[in-house]
């Protein structure tokens, strides 16, 4: 396990807290009925059952991925879609609005979904591949559209895309 | 996004969640986490680093084949920079998250979907 520091060994905790920064910003524009973040004392678990360097991944991303000059997906449905995986990584850009525009950029498109680092370690047979195409979830406000539509649907398409496990960028 | 990631688990596939907001993924709870204490819009690494960007995509990988169950959050040996003042800024009056038109587009599509759920359409 590379050089990180895992969680409890973390001397001192500075990151962000998102849920009472949000929840005192939309309270501050009005909103009374605070948003309910999911909260679940569980955690599913499903071991790797075979060596990395036989594995196909499959990527999903939640930054709105659309391919230059083509169509836009209709955003106002905010289904599942996917796009094929070999599309030029110039080519792709991200729709998304929400992020922190004041510090970054959504300009490098490996930054959140990174095609080409998996690319290179595909080709130094780390892993088997990549699924044929990626799979863009929009972040949506209903826990249970999250858990009753779009969830299954990345379910349906990775079975058939063959993957073995699944990297998920959340932007 | 964490909430696909479990679905995914319960349903038989192994999952990494790269993610910049700590609190909300630890919140629901998933197995795998790695955590870029960055601004949101780059949980794979700083734009146009692709050394990091590589080094995180591995520790995600490395997260994979850990053995045993859920794995406490990984957090990335990476800072943002020296200026922290992005930590403190986000979500204020000051940067309003979404302004202008974007704020328009978010309100217009909320009430359009309001209109359409009404009408059982969506």
């Amino acid at each position: 396990m590379g050089e990180g520091i895992v969680n409890d060994e973390l001397p001192k905790r500075d990151d962000v807290r998102y849920i009472d920064k949000t929840r005192d910003y939309y309270r501050g524009e009005g909103y009374e009925k605070d948003y309910q973040w999911a909260r679940f004392e569980e955690i599913p678990f499903t071991p790797l059952t075979k060596p990395l360097s036989q594995c196909r991944l499959g990527l999903v991303t939640t930054a709105e991925v659309s391919v230059r000059d083509a169509e836009v997906p209709d955003n106002l449905a905010r289904d599942v879609y996917a796009l094929s995986i070999d599309t030029p990584i110039d080519r792709l850009y991200s729709r998304k609005a929400s992020y922190d525009k004041y510090a970054t950029t959504l300009e490098d498109v490996n930054a959140f979904l990174p095609i080409t680092p998996l690319r290179g370690l595909a080709a130094e047979g780390r892993i088997a591949g990549l699924a044929s195409r990626f799979q863009v979830v929009y972040s949506n406000y209903s826990q249970r559209r999250s858990l009753e539509i779009d969830a299954p649907e990345v379910l349906r398409q990775c079975r058939e895309d063959g993957v073995d496990a699944v990297l998920l960028a959340a932007v | 996004m964490s909430l696909v990631a479990r679905y995914l688990e319960a349903n038989g596939l192994p999952t990494v969640v790269f993610g910049c907001a700590r609190d909300i993924v630890e919140r629901c709870g998933v197995p795998r986490f790695v955590f870029s204490d960055f601004p949101l819009g780059n949980p794979c690494g700083k734009p146009y680093e692709p050394d990091m960007q590589r080094a995180i995509v591995e520790m995600g990988l490395d997260l994979l084949v850990s053995p045993g169950g859920p794995q406490p959050t990984f957090v990335v040996p990476f800072a943002w920079g020296d200026d922290t003042t992005w930590k403190e800024k986000v979500f204020t009056k000051e940067q309003p998250f979404l302004e202008g038109e974007d704020r328009d587009k978010w309100l217009r599509r909320k009430e359009e979907y309001r209109q359409l759920k009404a009408a059982g359409k969506v």
